[in-house]
């Protein structure tokens, strides 16, 4: 698989001349032009819609041009469907992932070429032997016999990325491979970029993180509104250049924190247990606040949030909205109770997608739109036009499809879900995951509105610089445990990170709380009698 | 909305989103939207009216009265079923107990009226609650024992049919003619059977598209995460599902019974595909989120077309059970090509 560079004059590995490409009433490309030298990683920015995608499918056979050239190594090449690509050495990593969930590792690294005897029956020890091979090449440690619906999402990340590179490729593409990854696993997998990038593999890297593109890669390419806008070397700019070639003007503030007064405590979770874990949480949040939620990859936030909103059962604790204890056994009385939780994975838990964005807007809400049972069609469509102007989501018509919306916009409906539902606190887990830049400051005028309504906001994120940058107080969990908390002022990315990774006990002086989450509560002084929770 | 929530009216430092994008015409585009919907009922819709035409140009004895109204008496049995049947497919499930459901209904019923001398309207009227009784069993099964509904309602349906059969020991059962109103009635000049199959679809109607339990039943169909998070109710409106739909079987099998002077334990062994088919070739997808009564209502109008057709051709019984298969098959494959063009926009 490794191609060895050649010395001397050389050809780019890719060279794609004037490439045109449009669907009905959109021009989605627009004459692009992009080069990309062997042994080098090239970034290739721009918002959702600008067409990255859209390039690289081309490239990848999954779509089709209407106009342009395909040069590989300086030979023009016809690349009409994904074999054709794959032949050419071209693989793609996609944004989501295509593994089979119930085979192993090892078959889905073969699968469609499976080794196997004259017979036609699959030799696994020569299966296991190859997978092997590929994953210590690269320098993935992934158990081989799993079934990947048991790995992590980045470890499914890595098989996919192992899968690709175990065809003879020459040209690597990655959609959005780190959005779901933690930051030690975005670590790992630059590691291994950076040693096939040193065996001479041309790498495209499609991202929305700025930053981590400007460390990954050699040169990166701008796209907007199905154009190339700018290409440059990544020493020779910057994060502010970049979003400012993508959105097509400066932007003065990435993150517009609004400092709202802070009014009652509106929520109050007490020695509150997830189900499988035996340890207590306690955290709060008052009216006009947003507190921050940091941690790696399974520290349990998600957990911990959809076990307040009773989406999953939890084992213990109490909930006290304006200081009464509440019940919440699922998310229909956690709403009733003002509490929604805006879910981390828009596609399988958050859309909706064969219905229209009214549909969805509404959706949390309505007992509003209806009257004993009988929907008011005037009211609905009345308030899902008015929520869609106030978020500028780009539709044609409320009775559109979500479906076929951009991640932005699909994003900006979900949150307007919850705006619609009003309810007084509103948990955001990681509200701009897959999100383009423009929508993403849109959103975090959403997050300073409710704040300054009077909401009380809890913000999931691993996106650091935004949640430092949105935040009042930023929580930070480990491994189901409140580990440390930081006033917006005294946060740094570094102690935030020290403690997500366990290494700093003495940011835990900030708040009582967090004392008695980590020995375990002391027992009731102050507060009510623990009520058992959750149901059967 | 309510006060102070949203209004973005404060300008926070937004990117300008291109006039494109950003341009609405939401009268325009609602009624292409509109009539885009229109066209993927209307394929169909007018395919029917092609055959009807066709037939109609080959044998004098297709648009007369009697025959068309014997049509639509022959359509109505599958035309209730599949309207609960589309209800349960939206949710993304399949009801496979239906036949028996039929059968135990209809025998349920003349048995009452026959051995316990019960008044005819109350006989169908437990006829058909037991057929709710069934879903509501289902539905328990579903969303509290978590079987599959696709296991769950195959359990039922054995079940369901051997207790029709114990019940007459294995026998049909012999009504009155009293017993004949629901299925060889009149009112008016109509058949009551078209008048409760007209009923059942205009209900049916407007619960998905009007209600909010309607509005649910896609949602749970199109995403059961996304809806369950959202505050629905995902395990009653389920099981309600379920129960329609075992209402809507007694009802069908009470109007058989009542058409046939007989409770028949297996007089619905043939409904429960008939009414699957009638809700795909409608335009359902099995995989939820997606259908409308009034595609299940054409569907069940194409397959009765068909059969009807084919007596008057004096095409045989087996040829029509082929020339349904190729139907389907025609039909999803036309569905499933429109919905890629759709999904390539």
């Amino acid at each position: 698989m490794v191609n060895v560079p050649v010395s001397g004059e050389q050809k780019p590995a890719v060279e794609m001349i004037g490439i045109r490409c449009h669907f009905p009433g959109v021009e989605a490309l627009k004459g692009v032009d992009l080069r990309v030298d062997s042994g080098e990683i090239h970034g290739l920015v721009g918002e959702n819609g600008a067409g990255k995608s859209t390039l690289m499918r081309i490239l990848a056979g999954a779509e089709h041009k209407d106009a342009g050239r395909i040069l590989l190594k300086g030979r023009e090449v016809h690349i009409s469907a994904p074999t054709d690509a794959l032949a050419h050495g071209v693989s793609t990593v996609y944004q989501e992932t295509s593994l089979a969930p119930h085979l192993s590792v090892a078959e889905n690294l073969f699968v469609g070429r499976l080794p196997h005897t004259a017979g036609g029956i699959v030799d696994w020890r020569q299966l296991n032997r190859d997978a092997r091979q590929v994953l210590e090449r690269l320098g993935i440690d992934l158990p081989l016999r799993l079934p990947v619906n048991y790995l992590s999402i980045a470890q499914q990340q890595m098989a996919e990325i192992a899968r690709a590179l175990s065809y003879d490729v020459a040209v690597l593409v990655l959609d959005e491979p780190t959005s779901a990854l933690a930051d030690n696993e975005i670590a790992a997998l630059f590691r291994v970029l950076r040693d096939l990038k040193s065996h001479g593999i041309a790498i495209i890297f499609i991202s929305h993180a700025l930053d981590e593109t400007l460390q990954l890669c050699d040169r990166v390419s701008v796209m907007r509104d199905g154009e190339l806008v700018g290409e440059r070397d990544v020493s020779e700019t910057n994060v502010v250049d970049l979003v400012r070639m993508m959105v097509g003007r400066a932007m003065t503030e990435m993150y517009p924190k609004v400092n709202a007064p802070l009014g009652e405590e509106l929520l109050r979770v007490e020695h509150f247990r997830v189900r499988g874990r035996s340890t207590e949480v306690n955290f709060s949040v008052r009216a006009g606040e947003v507190v921050g939620f940091a941690g790696l990859l399974g520290a349990g936030r998600t957990r911990l949030m959809r076990s307040i909103v009773g989406a999953l059962p939890a084992e213990g604790g109490t909930i006290l909205r304006r200081g009464k204890p509440v019940r919440v056994r699922n998310p229909e009385q956690a709403i009733r109770r003002g509490i929604g939780y805006l879910s981390d994975d828009r596609r399988r838990s958050g859309l909706a997608s064969l219905l229209s964005v009214r549909a969805n807007l509404t959706l949390a809400s309505l007992p509003q739109f209806s009257r004993v049972g009988v929907l008011k069609r005037q009211k609905e469509v009345s308030s899902a036009s008015a929520i869609i102007g106030a978020l500028r989501i780009a539709t044609p018509s409320p009775d559109q499809q979500v479906g076929v919306l951009s991640g932005g916009n699909q994003q900006k409906t979900l949150l307007g879900r919850w705006l619609i539902a009003e309810v007084e606190v509103l948990v955001l887990d990681q509200p701009t995951r897959g999100v383009d830049v423009g929508a993403k400051v849109d959103i975090y005028g959403i997050i300073n509105d409710l704040a300054q309504s009077g909401k009380g906001v809890i913000l999931i994120s691993d996106y650091l610089p935004e949640l430092m940058g949105m935040s009042d107080r930023i929580v930070v969990m480990r491994e189901g445990v409140v580990v440390g908390e930081f006033k917006r002022e005294e946060a740094t990315q570094e102690s935030i990170m020290l403690a997500a990774s366990g290494h700093a006990t003495d940011a835990l002086v900030s708040s009582p709380d967090v004392t008695a989450a980590a020995d375990g509560w002391p027992g009731g002084s102050e507060s009510e009698p623990r009520t058992r929770k959750g149901p059967l | 909305m309510g006060p102070g929530v949203v209004p973005l009216t404060e300008p926070t430092p937004l990117p300008e989103v291109s006039p494109s994008q950003g341009a609405r015409e939401p009268d325009g585009s609602h009624r292409r939207a509109w009539t885009r919907r229109l066209l993927q009922q209307f394929g169909l819709a007018l395919f029917v009216l092609v055959l009807g035409a066709a037939l109609t140009a080959y044998t004098p004895y297709f648009l007369t009265g009697t025959n068309i109204s014997a049509l639509f008496v022959q359509m109505s049995v599958i035309a209730i079923i599949a309207v609960g049947q589309l209800m349960v497919i939206i949710t993304a499930g399949i009801d496979l107990s239906v036949s028996t459901v039929v059968g135990l209904a209809g025998t349920l019923a003349a048995y009452l009226v026959v051995y316990d001398h019960t008044g005819t309207a109350l006989g169908m009227f437990l006829g058909v609650a037991a057929g709710g009784a069934v879903g509501l069993i289902n539905g328990i099964l579903i969303t509290r024992v978590h079987l599959p509904p696709f296991i769950a309602t195959l359990a039922t349906l054995s079940a369901v049919g051997g207790a029709a059969l114990i019940l007459t020991n294995g026998q049909p059962v012999g009504a009155p003619a009293s017993f004949d109103v629901l299925g060889a009635g009149k009112l008016g000049p109509i058949a009551v059977p078209i008048v409760v199959m007209l009923v059942v679809a205009v209900a049916g109607w407007f619960v998905l598209a009007r209600t909010t339990f309607g509005r649910s039943v896609y949602a749970i169909g199109s995403n059961y995460e996304a809806a369950r998070l959202s505050g629905i109710a995902v395990n009653r409106v389920i099981t309600s599902v379920y129960v329609i739909q075992g209402l809507l079987a007694g009802l069908g099998g009470v109007v058989v019974a009542s058409r046939i002077l007989t409770g028949d334990p297996t007089s619905g062994t043939n409904y429960n595909l008939d009414a699957i088919a009638a809700v795909v070739i409608g335009g359902a997808s099995l995989f939820g989120g997606e259908g409308t009564v009034f595609g299940a209502m054409v569907g069940a109008l194409l397959m009765e077309l068909i059969s009807n057709g084919s007596d008057l051709l004096n095409i045989s019984s087996f040829w029509q059970e082929v020339i349904l298969g190729v139907v389907i098959v025609i039909a999803i494959a036309y569905d499933q090509a429109r919905r890629r063009a759709f999904a390539r926009r």
